[in-house]
């Protein structure tokens, strides 16, 4: 174990504690794949609370980790309480700072959820329309991605002891995709969100030869009309001709591909309208 | 019996997901033992009509981080049947690998991070990070091998990237395989470590025969195909699966219970190690001999120690897989069977790491999911457990009830519950 020390803006050997609300657990479980990394990261914090992975419990922390979604009234009393305590307050991956699909359910009303799944005991189900946590309360660090980038998670760890601020990237995932050489998946004819997905993943879908559904997030500049207009059949002449074309996709396929990651808040359509675009068609 | 005693642990630790354990005796009588199911529903049941096969394939694993690989082959499965897809040898070989890396990640996971503490007299491996570094490395290499075996056939393991409705995104190259199979070669050394360790250590008495319900494959030991099989005799196409199992909705839990025969069942690493012995690789075998495993074992708490054999099993039947695709090449017309999205119904089954899983998916002329169904491992043996902790409380009874509380806690643990899945 390290010697005693202070680093950054912590006084005092910082106290981490995981939290998890609606979700998979697979962001906790992919921290504990960094190996090497998680032991380094050990000498510098003491972990006071992880329930998946520890019986100890501290009601004292000053970084508190938070994956999943709000999808309770319960949830968010309790993250309010996280909040309260933690001095820093990260989200880990998309469930907890985008809204990924668990905020497909918020296309129902809950009664027709919880009627579909519990039946005659739908009655005794809490369940509220989904999202992030940082819809709930402030948030200092975001991290992103389905599960949670580890790069992004070790970066925001370093800032986070070091007392520096942490902006998420935000550039296409088609810079590293092209970075990386990899082959287009536009080419496979596959609908691709890498032109409006926020980047840090290393493109690793496309790597592997799948496309890009947006679990990182639309970039802050996204710009999603040109996407439509881009991509769907009827306006895809316009822009890049025959390259373009060939692709032929409708809309509903594009959007139901963004909507998997990106339905919050609810997914405002750009106006498609023929007169909307220019005689260029952008 | 003690006279009284009321336990309540809320949002048990070392488990995946929240479920709280409450137990009570009055006036020396067992009144209540149950486990309460308290995470909160996803809806993916509900969530997924309306979308295409790619999206439904592509969500499905996230219903669990750790047993992404299974989900993933489940509802590829399903959609395939739905389909009529045909997959290739070729494939069938890459995902019986990648099972063999998920089973072996989240069997070390539940090993040393989550069930062996208990067994140290630990609240949590973190105080061996200074006491004995050596252990803790051992374990991460264990736990991360599972995660790289997966990796390399699947992409990434939580959640696989390459996998796709008929085989793979990505063609593979079993050149890549031979670092791997040398790291497998190694591992020998670090599971033996594991099972002198685990012979050694006390396991709680608890004998109740159950239902053991698993696939069986007449060729293998059944993890990625096979039939549903009950060791009460029955034996049904994974398919009909509805017919077998009942599920039904229990106040207090967002998860559901299931039955078959009887009114509760067990599924996962010893349910299969009881159906399926016969079919275990040979230093499995010896591994469980060396653990004092022999079927039928009717001890609960010997879930973890079958997990540490079926290491065992998966580190050596992946070392064959990989020899088997090494020698046979990968074959880039067998990369991914062409498939057309329409009508259709279907079934997949598969052993993930916590026992028998099911997805079910009916999709309509547009090509548009309009039924889910997920039966998960962790909610079939609900049932299970509940009759155990009823068995289990008058045994332990005379016990202080911080020690009665913590038997139940390891109880509980040792059916390795994966929670926010048993729910999704």
């Amino acid at each position: 174990m390290a010697t005693e020390r202070t680093i950054g803006r912590f006084a005092h050997r910082p106290q981490v504690a995981f939290f998890d609300f609606a979700c998979c657990e697979g962001c906790q479980l992919s921290v504990l794949q960094l190996e090497e990394n998680l032991l380094e990261i050990l000498e510098h914090v003491d972990v006071v609370t992880w329930r998946e992975a520890m019986s100890e419990e501290s009601s004292e922390y000053d970084i508190a980790f938070c994956e999943g979604s709000i999808t309770r009234e319960e949830d968010i009393e309790r993250i309010k309480r996280i909040r309260e305590k933690a001095e820093v307050l990260v989200t880990l991956g998309s469930c907890a700072s985008g809204g990924c699909h668990n905020e497909l359910k918020n296309q129902w009303s809950m009664e027709e959820m919880t009627g579909l799944v519990y039946g005659d005991h739908a009655d005794e189900i809490d369940t509220i329309p989904s999202r992030p946590i940082s819809a709930v309360v402030d948030v200092d660090y975001q991290t992103f991605g389905c599960p949670v980038s580890l790069p992004e998670f070790v970066t925001v760890v370093k800032r986070i002891l070091t007392g520096q601020s942490y902006d998420p990237p935000n550039q296409p995932v088609c810079v590293e995709c092209k970075h990386n050489d990899y082959l287009c998946v536009f080419e496979k004819g596959t609908v691709c969100l890498g032109p409006v997905t926020r980047c840090g993943c290393g493109a690793i879908c496309t790597a592997y030869g799948d496309p890009c559904r947006g679990c990182r997030g639309l970039m802050d500049s996204a710009n999603l009309g040109a996407l439509l207009k881009a991509w769907t059949r009827e306006q895809a002449h316009a822009i890049l001709g025959k390259v373009v074309e060939r692709y032929g996709f409708t809309e509903e396929e594009i959007l139901a591909r963004v909507r998997v990651y990106n339905n919050w808040p609810e997914l405002e359509l750009p106006d498609l309208s023929p007169e909307e675009a220019g005689p260029d068609g952008d | 019996m003690a006279t009284d005693a009321t336990i309540h642990v809320h949002h048990l630790t070392r488990v995946e997901g929240h479920g709280d354990i409450v137990a009570e005796i009055a006036d020396g009588q067992l009144k209540e033992a149950r486990f309460d199911i308290v995470e909160a529903p996803r809806f993916f049941e509900g969530f997924l009509r309306g979308l295409p096969p790619s999206e439904v394939t592509h969500i499905a694993s996230r219903i669990c981080g750790i047993c992404a690989v299974s989900h993933k082959c489940a509802a590829l499965k399903a959609t395939e049947a739905a389909l009529g897809v045909e997959i290739s040898p070729q494939t069938n070989l890459l995902r019986r690998l990648a099972f063999h890396g998920e089973v072996l990640s989240s069997h070390l996971l539940h090993i040393y991070f989550l069930a062996a503490p208990d067994f140290l007299g630990l609240p949590s491996v973190m105080p061996l990070v200074d006491s004995d570094p050596a252990l803790v490395r051992r374990a991460m290499r264990l736990k991360q091998i599972g995660y790289d075996l997966a990796a390399m056939v699947a992409g990434r393991h939580t959640h696989p990237v390459a996998m796709t409705i008929g085989g793979f995104s990505y063609l593979h190259d079993p050149g890549d395989f031979q670092p791997m199979r040398e790291r497998l070669v190694a591992i020998r050394e670090d599971l033996d470590a594991s099972i002198e360790l685990f012979a050694t250590i006390d396991i709680p008495d608890l004998e109740r025969p159950t239902e053991y319900v698993s696939l069986k494959n007449p060729d293998r030991y059944a993890f990625y195909e096979g039939d549903v099989f009950s060791s009460d005799g029955h034996r049904i196409p994974a398919r009909r699966y509805r017919e077998a199992i009942r599920e039904r909705v229990v106040a207090g839990s967002t998860a559901k219970h299931a039955r078959w025969n009887r009114p509760e069942y067990l599924v996962g690493a010893l349910a299969r190690f009881n159906n399926n012995y016969d079919q275990l690789h040979d230093a499995a075998k010896s591994a469980a001999e060396r653990l004092s495993l022999h079927p039928p074992v009717h001890n609960p708490f010997m879930m973890t120690v079958a997990q540490l054999v079926e290491c065992v099993h998966c580190v050596e039947d992946a070392i064959e897989l990989i020899d088997e695709i090494t020698d046979a090449g990968i074959d880039p017309a067998q990369q991914q069977s062409p498939c057309e999205p329409g009508e259709g119904w279907g079934v997949g089954a598969v052993e993930a790491p916590r026992g028998i899983l099911f997805h079910e998916y009916e999709y309509n002329a547009d090509g548009k999911c309009v039924a889910a169904n997920h039966v998960i491992p962790t909610a079939q043996n609900l049932a299970n457990l509940e009759a155990d902790m009823r068995l289990f409380v008058p045994t332990i009874a005379d016990q202080s009830t911080d020690r009665i509380q913590h038997l139940l806690e390891m109880l509980v643990r040792a059916y390795d519950p994966c929670i926010s899945c048993s729910v999704h």
